[in-house]
């Protein structure tokens, strides 16, 4: 297994009492596999793909257990030394917004270069050449004129064309993406989406894709995993979570949205809002929005139960998950 | 529906009615002694009806010029040319005290909960607000009690009417400002990517709040998003917007499952579509390049710099919004307002026959 | 302004469309109405504005309370010397002169033999005076200006901005010698007259600012769409959320004017004697620094606590109102 986080736990302490951000999440990734992380904000994907990059906020957030087993390695034993050497190099990370990421007074060259000047040890000279390179990979257009330009200088998607590019410089073994196309148009991020897919499947990578669109992730994913209050509710393949959901979120969330082909009648809709993470209800966090809500589910915190075994293993966290993919 | 398409232009009964509505902003050169040296085009030529009770959507990518057109209907701008006829009225030429009283009747609901509410004033002097702008629609004794009443059809709860913005979660803040819209009870109203801010989740509750509260109040809205789906589900009619003006428009049906102009086609063929399976079954156009600046557009027909289907003919003439040659005689669906020389039918939507 | 909920919540998640946090409220069962349930996470179902919220920093704050007693202090000596001064500053024996610290005179004599004790605290009146005065002027100036010019833009806008640079160039303290070595006259009001001639631009600036960016929001939008008038906009959406840098920045110049004023009458431009201030006290003591350093540290510290009050005051009300920063 390339990536195995493992009963990870990380809480924020702000003003008004400690959000418990991440409550025991467990998901892997193996190479040339693509793992959708799919949940609200707040749900805590992005804050495990950030404890799991090395670059949450600490303070005001803090891991408060678990495993993050890169290669076999706990990276959370690492020393922070240790660590910079995996992160860039073995493992990197896209972001939703290309403009912030990119520094906006260096040139894209000199951005991309830098990466091989540092870890690698190269010249100026042949670290721009490489970065000629990458831009052609990624398929920016004029790649040896467009070298010198800086961020500014390019479209929405050419950037975060380029982040992909700087994320792909050091050939990491794992790519997350933060909502890699969030912010681009809808045209564009098919481009997008496309690229990364090829791109991970000729390098062999492992790729997180976290997300919170149901279109993006059935399009690219091999397995998903469903996050709400800082667990994961329901991990499946791809196919199968879309045919019959076994928990009561995921369902919610697969009918709340409208479809493309047909005008429909009115929407599902979840009632309620998404839990407050300094309260998060007890039992089941699901279950105050949840239609089939027992007693049980107030009280008792559901297990991970296993619903079918092979080849990508299913699960739900859901008392009644027999009654939801059957109902 | 298909017969009355053609004359739609000639409804006497649309409550909205814009022509040849243009937004040019200047681009000048020079400090001290400006002088203009082009314009960036954000609305160049739009026109639409509205009829009363009706959805139309409008559909397009960033800087396509859809929120331009949304701040020009509720005179948040003044257009550069044409004309934006309420009930017959233009009402780009009216005095601002004739323009006050049209103002009621045409509200705008914002995109960002977050930056649409004065964080400064409780919820129940945002919804009230209206009422002290425009005296004449309730007398001060019952305005409290009127507050409550819009939290309550919202669907939030009267007794939050102290409260303050932050309080609330995004979904709530959006009913809080759609409840502001409705307080002068208006008959249009302008939602400009009312959801795009909010979770999935929650943006179902709003949607269907939109549309309970259209068969309500008989509300008619325009309503603009980038969201295809949430556009399909919502609209009765979808006019699709690209650098600045409309190529293509029609009913729901006629827009989304017989689409004539190709980068309709292409939009189409880009969402992402919730379901796996779809995957192998869908061919996907892919559009080369990014869409050009709406100060330097390109001569005659604007798409045709990034469109497959592009020839010599396209770089002269500019192709009218009309019912394309091809379908005019014909009595398919495929027969409605689409701006491409080279307009023919594709099905780029998967249905659920494809799947089978 | 961010509100904390808001702000905490991107911290922990940094995701979604556009950024928006759906994690902040809870139980506010928006389709279930459940009855004035607890909503938010702070005092259960209370209105907080943002100003509530603030004051509920600032009261847990140290730095804040410290500088608040300093200040109040400050204010009820400016105000009633005689509370805890019995003397009369003026009343000088020049016998005395330089003198240590004796009975009934704690802090000793100056050159002129006038109770440094006495002279301390009445100092304490001008230096509040001065100060506030000028702050008052300099606010109101800088702030209906700078505030009117980023409301409506345009020639205005651009003429103010350059007017604004004019001031900028003036060095303070060399225009002080300048201009106000020509007034005779013996009040502080030249001095306070000086202050807010040269201080506006600065808060007219942040005024300016902090107007445009309160403007863009789409709260102010939505008012012009119903149709509210220019005022409406200005005095119930933009002013209220375009205050707080006003109120930051004017409390921590208002620290810089006290001790601008002692420059000014350590140069001999500001304020001349008879009146007591600590300028002066500071500049005669500065001649006998080796035979009698008390006479300069006593007005020299008071002025440096007065100062370090004011600006602490500044910078603790900051971070009230801009959660962002933490």
């Amino acid at each position: 297994m390339l990536l195995e986080v493992r009963d990870l736990h990380v809480e924020f302490h702000t003003r008004d009492g400690v959000a418990k951000a991440v409550n025991g999440v467990d998901y892997s990734v193996d190479e040339g596999e693509t793992l959708a992380v799919l949940g609200e904000s707040g749900s805590g994907k992005s804050v495990t793909a950030q404890a799991v990059m090395g670059i949450l906020d600490m303070p005001p957030g803090r891991i408060t257990g678990g495993e993050i087993l890169f290669q076999g390695q706990d990276l959370l034993k690492l020393k922070e030394e240790e660590r910079r050497k995996v992160r860039g190099a073995k493992m990197a990370m896209i972001f939703q917004d290309a403009l912030s990421s990119l520094n906006p007074v260096i040139s894209v060259g000199d951005q991309l270069g830098e990466m091989f000047q540092v870890h690698r040890g190269m010249s100026r000279k042949d670290s721009r050449a490489k970065a000629v390179e990458l831009m052609d990979r990624v398929r920016i257009p004029a790649a040896k004129e467009r070298v010198g330009q800086y961020p500014h200088q390019f479209s929405g998607g050419m950037r975060q064309r380029i982040m992909i590019a700087m994320a792909l410089a050091l050939e990491p073994e794992l790519i997350i993406a933060d909502e890699p196309t969030t912010a681009l148009d809808v045209t564009v991020q098919a481009q997008v989406m496309d690229l990364l897919a090829e791109l991970q499947r000729e390098l062999h990578m492992g790729l997180i894709l976290i997300t919170h669109d149901l279109g993006v992730v059935a399009d690219v994913a091999d397995k998903i995993a469903v996050m709400y209050a800082g667990r994961i509710v329901e991990h499946a393949p791809v196919h199968e979570i879309y045919e019959a959901p076994a928990h009561p979120y995921t369902k919610g969330l697969l009918e709340s949205i409208p479809r493309l082909d047909q005008k429909g009648s009115q929407l599902y809709a979840i009632k309620g809002l998404p839990p407050n993470l300094l309260a998060i209800p007890p039992g089941c966090a699901f279950n105050p929005r949840c239609p089939l809500a027992q007693d049980r589910c107030r009280t008792d915190v559901p297990p991970l139960y296993e619903v079918t075994e092979s080849p990508v293993p299913r699960r739900s966290a859901c008392h009644y998950w027999k009654e939801c993919l059957h109902g | 529906m298909v017969e009355a398409r053609g004359e739609a232009s000639l409804q006497p009964e649309a409550i909205l009615q814009v022509r040849d509505l243009y937004k040019h902003y200047p681009l000048t050169q020079g400090i001290l002694f400006k002088k203009q040296v082009g314009a960036v085009k954000a609305v160049d030529g739009v026109s639409f009806d509205l009829a009363p009770g009706e959805t139309l959507g409008i559909v397009g990518e960033s800087g396509c010029g859809k929120s331009t057109v949304a701040k020009m209907l509720v005179n948040l701008e003044r257009p550069t040319a044409g004309t934006i006829s309420y009930k017959g009225e233009d009402i780009t030429k009216m005095s601002p005290k004739a323009l006050r009283a049209v103002r009621r009747n045409i509200q705008m609901v914002f995109q960002d909960p977050y930056t649409s509410l004065n964080p400064r004033m409780t919820v129940g002097d945002i919804i009230g607000e209206p009422y002290e702008i425009h005296p004449e629609v309730a007398p001060k004794g019952s305005r409290r009690r009127k507050v409550q009443d819009l939290l309550d059809v919202v669907g939030l709860n009267p007794e939050y009417i102290n409260r303050y913005p932050h309080q609330f979660s995004g979904g709530q803040r959006q009913r809080i400002g759609i409840a502001r819209g409705l307080a002068l009870q208006p008959e249009i109203i302008v939602a400009d990517e009312p959801v795009s801010a909010l979770d999935v989740s929650v943006q179902a509750q709003v949607v269907n709040l939109l549309e309970n509260l259209q068969r309500e109040f008989s509300l008619s809205y325009v309503f603009i998003a980038h969201d295809l789906s949430i556009v399909r589900h919502i609209s009765d009619r979808v006019g699709v917007m690209y650098l600045g003006r409309i190529v293509e428009i029609g009913t729901d049906t006629e827009i989304y499952d017989h689409p004539t102009h190709p980068y309709t086609q292409a939009l189409l063929s880009a969402v992402p579509v919730p379901d796996p399976e779809a995957r192998a079954h869908r061919e996907r156009i892919v559009l080369t390049g990014d869409v050009p600046s709406p100060a330097d557009i390109p001569s005659g027909c604007r798409f045709r710099t990034r469109c497959w289907k592009a020839q010599e003919r396209c770089a002269l003439e500019v192709p009218a919004l009309a019912v394309p040659v091809e379908f005019r005689l014909t009595d398919s669906p495929a027969k409605h307002d689409s701006a491409c020389h080279f307009a023919e039918e594709k099905h780029v939507v998967p249905t659920e026959d494809d799947r089978e | 302004m961010p509100e904390p909920n808001y702000d905490e919540g991107a911290a922990i998640a940094p995701t979604g469309a556009g950024g928006a946090v759906d994690l902040a409220m809870s139980e506010g069962e928006s389709l279930e109405k459940t009855p004035g349930g607890p909503l938010g996470t702070g005092p259960a179902g209370k209105p907080r504005s943002l100003w509530s919220d603030a004051w509920h920093d600032l009261r847990r704050n140290p730095v804040f309370i410290v500088s608040a007693l300093v200040i109040l202090f400050l204010v009820l000596i400016s105000i009633w010397p005689s509370l805890i001064a019995s003397g009369d500053p003026l009343d000088c024996d020049l016998a005395k002169a330089q003198e240590g610290s004796q009975p009934g005179h704690p802090f000793g004599f100056n050159g002129q033999g006038c109770d440094v004790y006495t002279r301390t605290v009445y100092g304490a009146r001008t230096s509040v005076a001065v100060g506030v005065l000028a702050t008052l002027g300099v606010a109101v100036l800088g702030s209906v200006l700078g505030g009117l010019a980023g409301f409506f833009g345009g020639g205005w806008d651009g003429f103010l901005s350059r007017i604004t640079d004019v001031f900028f160039a003036i060095p303070v303290v060399l225009g002080g010698l300048v201009l106000l070595s020509v007034v005779t006259s013996n009040t502080v009001w030249p001095v306070i007259g000086f202050m807010v001639l040269l201080g506006w631009p600065q808060l007219s600036r942040i005024a300016r600012g902090s107007v445009i960016t309160a403007k863009q929001n789409d709260y102010v939008q939505a008012a012009r769409a119903l149709g509210a008038s220019n005022s409406r906009m200005l005095l119930r959406h933009i002013a209220p959320n375009a205050l707080a840098p006003v109120i930051v920045v004017a409390t921590i110049a208002l620290g810089t004017y006290i001790s601008l004023e002692a420059t000014l009458s350590f140069l001999g431009v500001g304020l001349k004697p008879p009146t007591v201030s600590w300028g002066i006290d500071i500049s005669s003591a500065s001649q006998y620094i080796r035979n009698a350093p008390h006479m300069l540290l006593w007005p020299a510290g008071a002025l440096a606590v007065t100062v370090l009050a004011f600006i602490m005051l500044g910078d603790a009300v900051r971070d009230a109102l801009d959660p962002k920063l933490r």
